[in-house]
């Protein structure tokens, strides 16, 4: 009996699963996003290994071929210190979406925390807390991101630090009001009824619950997250060279135009294929794990 | 009504404190250090002493805060300590640039935004839509800075038909300075010749800015449109042999367009911070490039305003939005 029960629970979830999956594939643009995203993990994985000129990522310059066209031998040309332009590109990626991820992930949990504590306990603490995710949200994220960052100095933690302050108050109003819905839910009053803590309910009940839309905007946000970095390195407050970083090289190369539009078209172009390709694969997901969002 | 907007207008005042205060923290107990970067790497012990003794930065945190809060109260935004210029008259000079570009840029998402979601949601799962749903995920997608170099790139240096930055020529005299925006200050003059040359100038920095507010609104607008029209009045409308123009244009566009209103009140303050990136591109003498410069110097006071005003405009125009709600939709009239 437990067992067939048990069984039968299993194949529910494998049905539940399958259906998503099937929804997903129906959609051709978030088939093409998952594919983007796969080519950006991969380069994100092998990028700095795989590239032709493994030299010029580490800092190696080849001064008698400098600004040198898109050819055979440098697809992608190469830039004012004769770097391989391919290379800079492909190993820039995971400088680009580990700080992305880095970004969106510890914006969430903050964002998590404090929404999860705000709905959950309500009154005077929810009013403060979302007072000051009111304010934040106010300022201008990129101005607080970029002031934070060059208070904070230069570097790849640094600039992570910077975005992620200023990124936590959305994901705090969207947890707040799942939580505050979840609150009212019978199984939370069934949990509290065989007398959970309320960590426990919050933590063990509530927040498994809640998780999908924060995965929906978390994946949706990577792209954006991608571009705020871009950004900071673009104004010169972000990583600096020789780490391979797409806004940096796009500053640079900018002073090269337009006789070598190659060094700034093609870091640029990566960024965006990237981000593009992360925004497809969220609006897909949104689709299939956000039922109210669907079309 | 009126009630209605003296209690907003109240409720800013909380907000604007609580805006110094965070801008405060960031600037001053964060490490950096701006005095000695102010001063200059030759400066000595001394000279950098009578800086930070100058500018109040040997005083203790909430003695700086309270010079800065009783300040602002009169209007004064405190002195940049890299330009010895007083704050307040550089985003005298810097602001109207920036909203002359952010009000075109949203200008351009709305008119082009609005009809776009509107045919998307009529022509609902055929090509346009299909075409219109692929273009606005690319352009959310695409970093503005990289847009507006592709743009200088095109139009400025191969084609030549645009000027690559910044707002008008330095040779020539702007036209007289009424609402500091130039488009509508040569207009004023009834100067076609400054209008045209500003309107050239304007083109290419408030296109960037405008794409990913107007694939933001398109998509909102489609939503918006493909609910109302599956509304009973709309199938009312429909069976007592209404034309579908007139459905659309009379009953339909109205309520769609009452819900994407709120979405443009917060595109415009995501704008207003986001002008750095374009500005920065174009050269674009505005709040951005100001707060920019004063980042990269480590000159807070500067930034602390800039934050400060932007945010303050961020909440005004949301009130503003709020009042325009009860104008186009008379179920959410205030008392």
């Amino acid at each position: 009996m437990i067992e067939r029960h048990l069984s039968n629970k299993r194949s529910a979830r494998a049905e539940a699963l399958r259906r998503a999956f099937y929804r997903f594939r129906q959609s051709r643009l978030s088939l093409i996003g998952a594919a983007m995203v796969a080519t950006v993990v991969f380069f994100t994985l092998f990028g700095a290994v795989l590239a032709p000129f493994p030299e010029h990522v580490d800092g190696g310059v080849d001064t008698s071929n400098r600004f040198s066209a898109p050819s055979l031998a440098h697809p992608f040309g190469t830039n004012e210190l004769g770097q391989d332009v391919l290379s800079l590109v492909m190993a820039g990626t995971p400088v680009s979406v580990s700080a992305g991820f880095a970004v969106v992930f510890i914006g969430s949990v903050l964002g998590v925390i404090v929404g999860a504590l705000a709905g959950f306990n309500g009154g005077w603490i929810d009013d403060v807390l979302m007072r000051f995710s009111d304010l934040m949200l106010t300022l201008p994220s990129l101005i607080l991101a970029m002031a934070v960052a060059a208070a904070l100095g230069p570097g790849f933690g640094n600039m992570i630090i910077a975005i992620a302050l200023a990124w936590w108050p959305g994901y705090a109003r969207l947890v707040r009001g799942e939580v505050l819905q979840a609150r009212e839910e019978v199984y939370v009053a069934a949990a509290r009824a065989i007398g959970a803590s309320p960590f426990r309910v919050l933590f063990r009940h509530i927040l498994p619950n809640i998780v999908s839309p924060v995965i929906v905007k978390m994946s949706l946000d990577m792209g954006f997250a991608i571009l705020t970095v871009a950004a900071l390195g673009f104004i010169g407050i972000g990583v600096r060279p020789p780490t391979p970083e797409w806004g940096t090289q796009l500053s640079i190369a900018r002073s090269y135009m337009p006789d070598f539009w190659w060094t700034a078209v093609f870091p640029g172009l990566a960024m965006f294929m990237a981000v593009f390709g992360f925004n497809l694969l969220g609006d897909g997901l949104r689709d299939v794990l956000d039922p109210r969002a669907r079309r | 009504m009126l009630r209605f907007i003296f209690r907003r207008i109240l409720l800013i005042l909380p907000v604007l404190f609580g805006l110094t205060v965070i801008m405060f923290v960031i600037a001053r107990v964060l490490p950096g250090d701006p005095v000695g970067l102010a001063a200059g790497p030759n400066a000595t012990r001394e000279e950098i002493e009578a800086l930070a003794r100058e500018f109040g930065l040997d005083q203790p945190i909430l003695g700086q805060y309270w010079t800065y809060v009783s300040g602002l109260a009169q209007g004064d935004f405190g002195t940049s300590i890299f330009t010895r210029r007083p704050v307040a008259d550089d985003l005298a000079a810097y602001l109207p640039a920036t909203l002359e570009l952010v009000f075109s840029a949203l200008l351009i998402a709305i008119v082009v935004g609005i009809p776009a979601g509107l045919m998307a949601a009529i022509w609902r799962n055929r090509w346009p839509d299909y075409l219109s749903n692929i273009l606005s995920v690319a352009a959310i997608s695409m970093p503005r800075f990289f847009l507006g170099l592709l743009l200088q790139l095109c139009f400025a240096m191969w084609l030549m038909w645009l000027p690559l930055g910044g707002r008008f020529p330095i040779i020539l005299e702007p036209p007289p300075g009424v609402t500091g925006f130039y488009t509508i200050d040569a207009l004023l003059a009834g100067d076609m010749e400054s209008f045209q040359t500003a309107c050239r100038y304007l083109a290419m920095p408030a296109i960037a800015m405008s794409l990913s507010p107007l694939a933001t609104i398109l998509r909102m607008m489609r939503a918006a449109t493909i609910e109302v029209m599956q509304q009973d009045y709309v199938t009312t409308a429909r069976a007592l042999g209404l034309s579908p123009r007139l459905i659309v244009f009379k009953y339909v566009l109205r309520n769609a367009i009452s819900s994407s209103l709120t979405l443009i009140g917060l595109y415009f303050g995501w704008l207003l911070g986001g002008t750095v990136l374009v500005e920065t591109v174009f050269d674009w003498p505005g709040v951005g490039l100001y707060a920019t410069s004063a980042i990269v110097a480590q000159d807070f006071m500067p930034v602390v305003s800039v934050a400060l005003v932007i945010g303050a405009l961020f909440i005004s125009v949301n009130i503003v939005i709020d009042l325009l709600y009860g104008v186009i939709n008379p179920k959410v009239r205030y008392q």
